[in-house]
């Protein structure tokens, strides 16, 4: 099923796990360090470099982009790592979260304590998610390289919904 | 003595950077395509996925996974090869450098596990060597996905937990991690050595290719014993149920203390960038 992203937050509720999905619009790169400081300038009261409300965090540290591409391979990372920093993520207006694998107690509860969901991207096939790209551009923390946050636009990146906000989770 | 510049091996290593990120060995690509059914189910898909982005990263040299890896090197150097510049080590380290700048490839290498200061240029690789007969060199590269890499693991087992023993570890490691090791994975298991050097056997199994059988009768059934048994658990592409968990499962063996057993677990996911070369 083909969806934009206002139209997944529209609608959140509606969207069981295990149903596939292709996704357009604008989401935000944060891995690892990333995150590390998110958290840390909403624990200072600082302001941030994107708006956590409604946002779409992806898990990925994207390869450079060669001069004739768009972007480089750029495939989800394992989500676990994040799983300490995101109920904080999703406490503070984060909607939709992308990655591979499975994930805490905790953040399943938080999706459904902040009616969010997780989608799983495929693991590995970073070219083929290259492909659905349409536009790149580093937002901040230039220095993390590829762990900077990114924001991505996207047409029909390929998906499923790994957790819903009905308590329904694929790794069950 | 047979004479080689240094050079000659930066150059090869450049090469092999581009080369292994953008095209999936043909032995992935066939096992990958023989569990192929066409039925729909999100296994199937991914399966699918997976041979359409070794297409795309093929023709259109665009990595076949974002994380580029670590560069892992094992090195089998003649006796009668004289190297001339750099010594082995530099030359490679030049060629991973200059080949992951080269072919836009992920720089993942931090210079100190706490600091995390990227070095920007996926330096340094992990060279391995060893003396052999002969005039030439054997050069095979690895590049090894960190998400694999941390759902390894490593357990110092006694002789008397036998095979029972280093069974229950296997099983137990893939349960807990295989998931997020991007499945459908090949198993490198590590039996013997000692703390140091069990760790590298588990990785020299992975450099095996899928549907080589063990020299050794007795670990050949072990292999296809584990084989069974992790393709039992369902975990399935990425976790997500269905067929297969497991490509592949290799083991080697060493010597080792006869108070001792060392076992080690290095998980590689689908995406098994390797390639071998000779000069």
């Amino acid at each position: 099923m083909k969806l934009t992203i206002d139209q997944l937050l529209q609608n959140i509720n509606d969207y069981r796990a295990g149903t596939k999905i292709e996704l357009s619009g604008t989401i935000y790169t944060a891995r690892d360090q990333a995150h590390k400081r998110l958290t840390e300038l909403l624990t200072d009261n600082k302001q941030l470099p994107i708006q956590l409300q409604n946002s779409c965090i992806y898990y990925c540290g994207p390869c450079p982009n060669a001069p004739d591409k768009i972007v480089g391979s750029c495939g989800p990372t394992t989500s676990s790592r994040m799983d300490i920093y995101t109920p904080a993520m999703l406490d503070n207006g984060v909607k939709i979260l992308i990655g591979k694998g499975k994930r805490s107690k905790e953040v399943f509860d938080s999706i459904q304590k902040n009616k969010a969901v997780y989608l799983i991207a495929t693991g590995g096939v970073g070219a083929l998610i290259a492909e659905k790209v349409k536009s790149f551009k580093l937002i901040a923390f230039e220095d993390l390289g590829p762990e900077a946050i990114y924001e991505i636009k996207v047409e029909n990146f390929p998906l499923i919904v790994g957790i819903d906000c009905k308590g329904n989770s694929l790794f069950e | 003595m047979r004479r080689i510049e240094s050079q000659d091996i930066t150059n090869k290593v450049v090469d092999l950077c581009g080369d292994i990120n953008f095209n999936l060995p043909q032995d992935i690509i066939d096992a990958v395509s023989s569990y192929i059914k066409n039925d729909d189910t999100i296994s199937d898909n991914i399966l699918k996925e997976i041979l359409e982005n070794a297409n795309i990263a093929r023709n259109k040299k665009i990595a076949l996974c974002q994380d580029t890896g670590t560069a892992n090197f094992f090195i089998k150097i003649g006796k009668e090869l004289e190297l001339v510049g750099d010594n082995i080590v530099t030359a490679i380290n030049k060629g991973v450098s200059q080949g992951y700048t080269k072919y836009f490839l992920r720089k993942s290498i931090v210079c100190d596990p706490l600091n995390r200061i990227n070095t920007k240029d996926n330096t340094p690789a992990n060279v391995y060597i060893e003396e052999v007969e002969g005039d030439k060199i054997e050069i095979t590269m690895l590049a090894k996905g960190g998400g694999s890499e941390n759902a390894s693991f490593l357990k110092m087992l006694t002789p008397l937990d036998g095979w029972t023993g280093i069974k229950n570890f296997v099983i137990e490691s893939i349960k807990l991690k295989g998931a997020n090791a991007c499945p459908p994975i090949i198993v490198g298991v590590g039996i013997g050595g000692d703390f140091a050097s069990v760790g590298l056997l588990a990785k020299k199994a992975l450099l095996r290719n899928i549907g080589s059988e063990n020299k050794n009768d007795f670990y050949n059934q072990k292999e296809k014993e584990l084989f069974q048994e992790i393709n039992n658990l369902g975990i399935g592409p990425m976790g997500l149920g269905g067929k297969p968990t497991a490509l592949a499962v290799f083991i080697e063996t060493k010597p080792c203390h006869i108070a001792s057993m060392p076992v080690a677990i290095n998980v590689q996911c689908h995406s098994c960038r390797r390639k071998t070369i000779i000069i």
